[in-house]
């Protein structure tokens, strides 16, 4: 079994960190390129609901002496990176005085909710699946329907959302249009409730699942394939095993191991495509958050939804390299082998 | 055919041909191959690369693997044709009755799993019930048997070289006692004092169990001190079957004759012979004698006829025009 050195886990841990300052950093500029100033975007607005908007030029003023945005970039930066390790990300410009990390609190739960199930649910399925399509045993019947169901492969994940949203919710009636639970009800641990937010996910999660779970079904397909020419498959065979035990104990185990390792590597880029599904569904998570902020310039906000969102697709990479060592007996931290696995 | 010490056969084969399916016509791997392995005994088949031996073997094996297919032929492994079994009948009695020693060594234990479990599965597969205990104490002794230590139970088959995962093969060849073992150039991958090593624990745990054993290969010397008799293949047809002893001092057909001259001496050193001619295209083999185009002998009549095998001497047989005369006079 892998082990892990005391000195491979802290070499690791570093990385991690960096990452972190990595993106913080990269989060800290990107908004401040943009043209725009958030505080007359926000008078603007204003100005449109009410008409006019006296003393506009005091009021710009004053917020900016607020935010600090008068100060120079470097007092900025150093300022919001110590706030950071105190998870503080400051106010909401568009929303003040709400704060971020309560903005944040409030989206988070439901965000890791629908990422955990929809990735969870595309990787075992479309592993599953890829293994079919590669068994010898597969009725061919089976063989070809799967690749029918792989159409939505090659769209993005918010054109899959708006085909589903138009098709099951609003022709069909069978889900409901929006939301992450029923109106009226309130979070609380009741079937009720429960049972309500499992209503409201199943469509934004099966248009991630949808759009992505062709990719991981034709990567298990190939290493099956290759796994299958390995020579203790035929072994596995002379050695009159039950066909099924050797299909998830010698072909599928050895299989799965590169697709985990590109779970790691796709994780990101399966949370960046959430962001849109959730706007579309209007599902309170993080990706609605962010994509608001955008709109809104709300420097604090996107830093800090996106701080948050690194944050946790970061940890999920260090969670995956870490247990590695598990799944796959070849692999081992116990010497400074860690950089092999890079 | 020759049953010289009254021992029973325990695996015959008749007429076994393996074709290839290639979009230019069939690859003839096994064209028709012959044998008898009696109790006890030690066969080894020998001929150059490509010459369908280890076809052969899968094709008794029954794992012949598409675009191959095995097109007829009998083998009968206790008088029961293994052709016509179904899947769950061979499977059943697979490794029971009839295991293998695979060719490469490296990658042929599965890598994400403890050598205990590896041989724990056929003794699950094939036997019932049998307590933890018992499997944990037989797995013990198949390593002590084959020379391993018993820490080699709680490791991974990447922490062991190649000779130990040789000799795990070995381990789980023998785990359920079959009747007939095919070693498939089970040391050819290995350096030749680690060859030794697997070569000796081979005939080691032969002797103890007394199996029939087919071993495949094409180094002749290692050939000449584990084998009881040759089978020496060329173009997927078995051209002489003799004594090892016989092959050695009086090869009769014209190949093995080139086989055992180009055994290397390390005494003298002799030219390489050459052989002239070229092998024909396995999809069409020329009508007669298979080994027409590179025979030093070559006769109008083996371009013409096939020739069938005969006895020239005693246990020694051999399909060639060449002999056709004396099998005549006798």
């Amino acid at each position: 079994m892998g082990s892990l050195s005391i000195k491979a886990l802290v070499r690791r841990l570093c990385i991690y960190f960096l990452t972190i300052w990595v993106s913080a950093t990269v989060i800290f500029c990107i908004p401040r390129l943009a043209p725009g100033d958030p505080i007359a975007a926000m008078i603007s607005r204003m100005s449109q609901q009410a008409g006019y908007v006296e003393n506009s030029d005091k009021i710009i003023e004053g917020w900016r002496k607020r935010f600090g945005l008068d100060d120079t970039p470097m007092t900025q930066y150093v300022r919001y990176l110590r706030n950071l390790l105190r998870f503080d990300m400051g106010y909401s410009m568009a929303f003040f005085p709400t704060t971020v990390s309560s903005m944040v609190k409030r989206a988070l739960p439901w965000t890791l909710g629908l990422l955990f199930v929809s990735i969870i649910v595309t990787f075992l399925l479309g592993n599953f699946l890829g293994a079919l399509l590669a068994w010898r045993r597969t009725p061919s019947v089976v063989k070809m329907t799967i690749p029918v169901t792989m159409i939505f492969t090659s769209i993005p994940s918010f054109l899959a959302a708006i085909f589903l949203l138009y098709v099951f919710a609003f022709r069909l009636h069978l889900f409901p249009l929006r939301g992450a639970y029923g109106r009226g009800l309130q979070p609380e641990l009741s079937w009720e409730f429960i049972s309500s937010v499992i209503y409201h996910g199943i469509l934004p999660v099966s248009s991630i699942v949808l759009v992505s779970f062709g990719y991981w079904a034709l990567g298990m397909r190939g290493m099956m394939i290759t796994v299958e020419g390995e020579d203790y498959m035929h072994l596995a065979q002379a050695k009159g095993l039950n066909p099924f035990y050797t299909l998830y104990r010698y072909m599928v185990r050895n299989a799965i191991l590169p697709q985990v390792t590109a779970l790691a590597i796709s994780l990101g880029t399966m949370v960046g495509g959430q962001i849109l599904v959730e706007y579309i569904f209007s599902y309170p998570g993080m990706g609605t958050l962010i994509f608001t902020a955008i709109r809104n310039q709300d420097f604090n906000v996107i830093q800090g939804t996106s701080f948050i969102l690194i944050v946790t697709t970061a940890t999920a990479v260090l969670v995956i390299d870490l247990i590695y060592p598990f799944i796959d007996p070849r692999i081992s931290y116990a010497n400074s082998s860690i950089e092999k696995g890079h | 055919m020759l049953d010289q010490n009254q021992k029973p056969v325990v695996l015959e084969v008749e007429g076994l041909r393996v074709y290839y399916e290639t979009p230019a016509g069939d690859v003839l791997a096994v064209n028709g191959v012959d044998f008898q392995l009696y109790q006890g005994e030690t066969l080894g088949l020998v001929g150059e690369s490509g010459c369908g031996k280890s076809t052969a073997a899968m094709g008794v094996l029954q794992l012949v693997v598409p675009p191959g297919r095995i097109v007829s032929g009998q083998v009968l492994l206790d008088g029961q044709n293994l052709l016509d079994l179904s899947e769950r009948e061979l499977r059943k009695l697979r490794w029971a009755k009839l295991s293998l020693i695979p060719q490469g060594a490296m990658n042929s234990l599965n890598p994400t799993m403890k050598v205990n479990r590896q041989i724990q599965d056929v003794i699950n597969a094939h036997l019932d019930r049998t307590s933890k205990q018992e499997i944990r104490d037989r797995i013990l002794e198949l390593l002590q048997m084959v020379g391993l230590p018993e820490r080699v139970y709680h490791m991974y088959p990447h922490q062991l070289s190649g000779g130990m995962k040789q000799r795990v093969c070995i381990a789980m060849a023998i785990a359920l006692s079959p009747q007939v073992i095919i070693a498939d150039e089970s040391t050819s991958a290995l350096d030749v004092v680690v060859q030794r090593v697997v070569a000796q624990t081979l005939l080691r745990v032969k002797e103890a169990l007394g199996v029939s054993m087919i071993m495949i290969g094409h180094d002749m010397g290692l050939m000449a001190q584990m084998v009881d008799r040759i089978a020496v293949m060329y173009a997927g047809k078995i051209v002489e079957i003799a004594l090892v002893k016989d092959i050695f001092d009086q090869p009769a057909h014209p190949y093995s004759q080139l086989l055992i001259e180009s055994v290397p001496s390390l005494k003298e050193h002799k030219p390489l012979k050459v052989t002239e001619g070229i092998t024909h295209d396995p999809r069409h083999p020329p009508p007669g004698c298979i080994f027409q185009l590179r025979c030093p002998l070559v006769m109008d009549q083996c371009r013409q006829q096939e020739p069938v095998s005969q006895e020239v001497r005693p246990g020694q047989w051999v399909a060639c025009h060449a002999y056709q005369s004396s099998e005549a006079d006798q």
